[in-house]
């Protein structure tokens, strides 16, 4: 257990919660450090789906339009792609890595799926080849981060600009339309008989899954251990390289979905479309309490981040606020989301440093 | 290949091909980063055969001029990128931050037609100043990740430009003339804009190279902790180096300015891919503590060249993205490569001398 302590508390910041320990698992305080951390995280999760309904409400009391069941289907609509890969996005930066060419495997994908369209293939063979050359992407960001070791902020800087050169390779500049109705219509269309989007089925289908996978199953427990310190996973047991090169290929593939989503939502295959998305999907991620360094996270707040996101674009949106003050929002909210741990973590650091001098330090 | 001296008990096979010989370490380590750079002088001089050869006008002095004042402004952002990285940190709001600086000057130049042109390139360096001593207060106090806090203030930076500007555009008959023939006029057929670059470059890089604050950041993108047993004050150190990113980034705005004649709020969107394309190109490890300013300009030049070989060989323009994105991957690859030879070499002559280091 010891050497267990000191092998963690090298990893730097992932020190505090130790390998296995999922953060929302339950509030038992382990001794003063480890509760408090348990504890913080789940107070932000918390935290964070209080601050959503918050939003939801006054924007529901105080903006017209924003409360009614058909912007609720605009809301879903739009928060489609941001938490379809928030999701794979979550556990990758869980084990302390990141993929920003997320938004540029949705373009290729859609891009794809426009040319192959163009040349007459059924849109039933377009939709499994534009998953699995989603997969294939993510291999390839998996390939050059596991196996050669590279580091993923500057591989998948580089794939961003090479999948989005590709995109606009394959399809130019200009869009394909007119994809069948019974797909575009089941896109943006509500289930028999209810106000209910069909899109949110497959946000909750996948977000249940995600959910299970790291939250209750030894391949979640295995993306905590490596995020909070990939030594100590590799000594208890996982397989980090691996674990993290499948990790991609699922967050390529489910870009590859979100692609296909986007061009039958729009009934437009565009080489741009998602441009920029990458950001949305990290601010969303972080916002929902996901460490950036690595090790912690929870779903639920995940999914409050995206809802929280796209909430407050939606209502600034029908208050005729511009995208540009979006983008303003966005980042301010990026920033707030990191920072706002890490100064209620100062704060207590240093309430505990100064305890901790008294004790050790003799200067 | 040069026979280079070899000592006696350099015998093996092994030793023989690597062109290590007597050389220490450190001598060893300046020969691989001087052949990473002139990997890019002979990719650059083999691309700019190879589109020479397909199109002669591509060697016209307005084509070389073109290329020239594309990559002027495109190194000045590199050179202040390269800082940063070079201490293990990253500033993707530079493009934002030229358009700030761009807008905020051309709207000045507008309203005061008589402003020295120096004036003007202090006021733009000053903004980006602020905005990159934001950014580095944010990740010195905050103690957040520089990725995280400059992808925050590229959306907040540009936003606030787009408020300000709010669709409208500066034209080139708004901004007064001795501002525009600035952007053109040169200096023994040098233009001025290569020439503040060149200056740039030069200063930065021998701060970085001789004088002790330029190797405390390289110290600091080696190891932040030893750099802060050694008393380096790297909180410092961070918010100065992110300061020279954003001043530079704000002085490549007021050149944007010079050079095209029309801004908008949308100016400079994207450059940071560009910018940190040309860096890890050019050889600055996203590791921190390696690389040279030299070897980002040469990656800017690269980047910038690359773009219009593409028009002269009337290859897809769409091509250029996917080659960057292709560059990126192969340069770090690279480095990796590089990395692991120079370990095995270390690691190899350890070994031979058996610990006894006499030498």
């Amino acid at each position: 257990m010891s050497a267990d302590t000191s092998i963690a508390s090298s990893a730097g910041s992932g020190a505090a919660s130790g390998p296995g320990t999922s953060p929302n698992g339950g509030g038992v305080p382990r001794g003063g450090g480890a509760g408090g951390i348990a504890g913080r995280f789940a107070n932000w999760n918390v935290a964070i789906i209080a601050v959503t309904l918050v939003v939801m409400v006054v924007a529901s009391a105080t903006v017209d339009n924003f409360g009614t069941s058909q912007n609720f289907g605009f809301l879903v609509l739009d928060l489609l792609p941001i938490a379809l890969v928030a999701l794979p996005m979550t556990l990758v930066i869980v084990t302390g890595e990141i993929d920003l060419s997320v938004a540029s495997t949705l373009g290729l994908s859609s891009a794809v799926m426009g040319s192959l369209w163009n040349s007459n293939q059924p849109i039933e063979t377009i939709i499994p080849v534009c998953l699995l050359l989603g997969a294939v992407l993510g291999a390839i960001n998996g390939f050059f981060i596991t196996v050669l070791g590279l580091p993923s902020l500057a591989v998948t800087i580089g794939t961003l600009a090479l999948y989005r050169g590709l995109a606009f390779v394959v399809l130019g500049d200009g869009a394909v339309a007119d994809f069948p109705a019974v797909y575009t219509d089941w896109v943006t269309g509500n289930l028999a008989g209810t106000s209910i989007p069909n899109v949110l089925l497959v946000i909750v289908a996948l977000a249940v899954v995600f959910g299970i996978v790291l939250h209750a199953t030894p391949v979640g427990r295995a993306v905590f251990a490596v995020g909070a310190s990939e030594q100590a996973a590799r000594f208890a047991g996982v397989r980090p390289g691996r674990l993290k090169f499948w990790l991609y290929v699922v967050s390529g593939a489910v870009a590859g979905l979100a692609g296909v989503l986007w061009t039958l939502r729009y009934s437009s295959a565009r080489a741009d479309n998602g441009a920029g998305l990458e950001l949305a999907v990290v601010a969303a991620v972080l916002l929902g309490g996901v460490s950036i360094f690595g090790g912690k996270g929870a779903l639920p707040g995940v999914l409050a981040g995206v809802l929280l996101l796209a909430s407050l674009q939606n209502a600034l949106r029908l208050s005729d606020v511009s995208n540009e003050a979006l983008n303003v929002v966005t980042g301010v909210l990026l920033i707030v989301s990191v920072l706002a741990p890490n100064l209620a973590n100062a704060v207590r650091g240093s309430v505990q440093r100064r305890r901790h001098r008294t004790t050790t330090n003799p200067l | 290949m040069t026979a280079a001296p070899t000592r006696a008990r350099d015998t093996t096979p092994a030793a023989a091909a690597a062109p290590s010989g007597s050389a220490s370490g450190r001598s060893s380590l300046d020969l691989v980063l001087r052949a990473r750079e002139l990997g890019i002088v002979l990719a650059l001089a083999a691309l700019v055969a190879v589109t020479a050869i397909s199109n002669p006008r591509f060697l016209s002095g307005q084509s070389i001029r073109d290329i020239l004042l594309g990559t002027a402004i495109l190194a000045v952002l590199a050179v202040g990128q390269a800082v940063v990285v070079i201490t293990r940190n990253i500033d993707l709001s530079v493009g934002s931050v030229l358009g700030l600086s761009a807008f905020a000057v051309g709207t000045l130049l507008q309203n005061n037609p008589g402003l020295p042109v120096v004036v003007a390139l202090l006021i733009g360096a000053a903004i980006g100043g602020v905005c990159g001593g934001a950014n580095g207060v944010l990740v010195r106090y905050g103690n957040v990740p520089a990725l995280v806090v400059t992808l925050g203030t590229l959306y907040v930076v540009r936003g606030i430009t787009y408020f300000w500007a709010g669709g409208q555009q500066i034209n080139a008959d708004e901004l007064p003339q001795g501002f525009l023939d600035f952007g053109n006029a040169t200096l023994l057929g040098i233009p001025y804009l290569v020439l503040i670059a060149l200056l740039v470059l030069v200063v930065t890089g021998l701060v970085l190279r001789n004088y002790r604050v330029g190797r405390e950041l390289y110290a600091m993108g080696s190891s932040p902790q030893a750099a802060t047993l050694a008393g380096i004050s790297v909180g410092r150190r961070t918010i100065g180096a992110f300061a020279v990113s954003g001043a530079l980034a704000g002085l490549a705005g007021v050149l944007f300015a010079a050079r095209f004649g029309t801004i908008d709020a949308a100016a400079g969107t994207g450059y940071e891919l560009n910018v940190v394309a040309a860096v890890v190109v050019g050889g600055v490890a996203v590791f921190g503590g390696s690389g040279s300013v030299w070897g980002a300009a040469l990656g800017a030049l690269l980047l910038t060249t690359i773009g219009s070989s593409l028009a002269v060989l009337e290859i897809n323009q769409f091509w250029q993205q996917a080659i960057v994105g292709g560059l990126i991957l192969l340069a770090i690859g690279a480095d990796r490569l590089v990395a692991a030879r120079v370990a095995a070499s270390l690691k190899r002559r350890h070994g031979r001398e058996g610990g006894s280091h006499v030498s």
